[in-house]
């Protein structure tokens, strides 16, 4: 297995740490006048979330963790996984886990194209895109001609997602949703 | 990003201007005070026994009296001392020196060390000229003085001439894993204090110079018992918390400084690093007699950093390392 050297970090580097797949988020050089140099590194520990902040002597090592990211086409789940397959054409198929998929569970739709993240060839976290499209199934009755208003309402989405909306939108319409931060992007069109 | 489209430079061509009106600066304020500039090798046959600094190594094609490798230079301190030796008076240098493995935001393995030695000045003498070249040119606060021992109480509350290596230890643990810590003894616990409490502080306290460093930590300056604990005459000046310069009353007894580079190497061997030949000129320079005298090394690089206000090394470099 390949190791890197501090020399060598840098955000984005997947490495092991305590037996668990990290990220480097940041890496900072010190050294004092003449003395021992120090990398002063955060972490993201891929399987908690959690980030670390850990101080390696510069020149130490870490091996580096078996993690890639690719883009998969959702299919469906069974209840137990959710299935997704590679877009690159060999059609390869992987189960993801609730653990993996987490809070992308609510923006998974069939057919649309997901990051899944591998560790050693099994799907550890899944990333849904930076906007998706998604059918209103529920809620309140839309009040027309109230388009300029302010004003909004909560509204249910096909995949379960429940994000404030403006008043005037109706059951039906596809909504471009913003799943970095949960909130209404703008229609996409009228039912 | 491919090379190709990585060939325009870093810093701003205001920045780049700020740099040549820092070094006619600084030639006038050495031309008004009498110190000669002088220029030696950035190429040179030896390297360093500093167990914490890596110079790059350089092949070459041997010719007659000169072998087939060298070292890119970490300072100009030996030829300088030469220089001193044979009766140069006072010298100043800009030069440009490497240091293999350090990259960050105030680091570049190639950066430009302006070095200058005074004959008959104390490490105190020295002090002040230092200060009125920094403040001359950045018009910032006249540095105060802070011993080593007081920073460390001050800032991360023990003593590093009575902790025991236990208590040390114990405090680094904050930060690292107990054998992390094993690995790095005494004067590394002390630097990891230094970069993580101490440095941040001081940014806040106004330009300071640390004195009194450790004996262990001497490097090349004279040692004297003050309060009861050798120490050693060695200054580093931090702006902003910016370490800015490291200067020395300098080490004239050639037994002493054998003695040291032989335990740097013992150092090296411990921690896997190759052993270095000690520089036999600069050894018989000593032997030949260098004037009582006081040096200090500043980066230029940092103290255009502090002239333009930036926190990063990258933003007063033509081309740092990655597109050079």
């Amino acid at each position: 297995m390949a190791s890197y050297s501090t020399n060598e970090f840098r955000g984005g580097l997947k490495v092991l740490l305590d037996g668990d797949p990290c990220v480097i988020l940041e890496n900072e050089f010190v050294k004092p006048g003449k003395g021992q140099a120090f990398n002063r590194v955060k972490l993201r520990n891929l399987m908690s979330n959690r980030v670390w902040e850990r101080t390696f002597k510069s020149g130490e090592s870490l091996e580096s963790a078996d993690v890639i990211d690719q883009d998969m086409e959702y299919l469906y789940t069974d209840g137990e996984f959710w299935h997704f397959m590679l877009t690159d054409g060999s059609f390869e198929q992987y189960p993801a886990d609730a653990k993996a998929v987490g809070d992308t569970l609510k923006w998974l739709k069939e057919q649309d194209v997901y990051t899944v993240t591998l560790y050693n060839g099994s799907p550890l976290s899944v990333t849904p895109p930076n906007f998706v499209e998604l059918e209103v199934v529920d809620t309140d009755p839309g009040m027309k001609g109230d388009t300029a208003q302010g004003g909004s309402k909560p509204a249910t989405l096909s995949t379960g997602a429940v994000v404030n909306v403006p008043l005037f939108i109706t059951i039906g319409e596809v909504l471009k949703v913003d799943t970095r931060s949960g909130e209404y992007v703008n229609r996409v069109k009228s039912s | 990003m491919s090379d190709a489209a990585q060939w325009q430079p870093r810093a701003s061509l205001s920045a780049l201007k700020s740099r040549a009106d820092q070094l006619t600066w600084l030639r006038g304020f050495f031309a008004r005070r009498g110190v000669l500039e002088v220029e030696t090798p950035v190429l040179g046959r030896h390297g360093v026994t500093d167990a914490n600094l890596d110079g790059v190594p350089a092949e070459l094609t041997p010719v007659a009296g000169a072998p087939g490798e060298g070292w890119l230079q970490t300072s100009p301190e030996y030829h300088m001392k030469r220089l001193l030796a044979a009766g140069s008076g006072p010298i100043y240098q800009v030069a440009r020196v490497f240091r293999d493995g350090e990259r960050g935001g105030r680091h570049n393995p190639e950066f430009s060390l302006l070095e200058w030695y005074r004959p008959g000045f104390t490490d105190v003498d020295l002090m002040a000229e230092v200060s009125d070249l920094v403040v001359g040119w950045l018009g910032c606060a006249r540095p105060q003085v802070l011993r080593y021992r007081e920073a460390l109480l001050q800032f991360a509350g023990l003593d590093p001439f009575v902790a025991t290596d236990r208590e040390l230890m114990r405090r680094c643990e904050q930060w690292l894993e107990p054998e992390q810590v094993m690995a790095l003894g005494r004067d590394g616990c002390l630097d990891l204090l230094m970069s993580y409490l101490v440095e941040p502080a001081l940014a806040g306290v106004g330009p300071v110079f640390i004195t009194g460093y450790p004996q262990s930590q001497a490097a090349l300056a004279r040692v004297s018992v003050q309060d009861g604990v050798a120490q050693a005459h060695r200054f580093e000046l931090y702006v902003e918390g910016i370490e800015l310069c490291n200067g020395y009353w300098e080490l004239t007894d050639a037994g002493e400084q054998r003695r040291r580079f032989e335990a740097d190497n013992r150092l090296r061997r411990q921690s896997g690093k190759p052993v270095m030949a000690i520089d036999e000129s600069f050894m018989a320079a000593l032997e030949a007699g260098m004037p009582d005298c006081a040096g200090v090394a500043l980066g230029l690089d940092r103290l255009l950093m502090l002239k333009l206000g930036t926190s990063d090394i990258s933003d007063v470099l033509a081309f740092p390392l990655e597109i050079a």
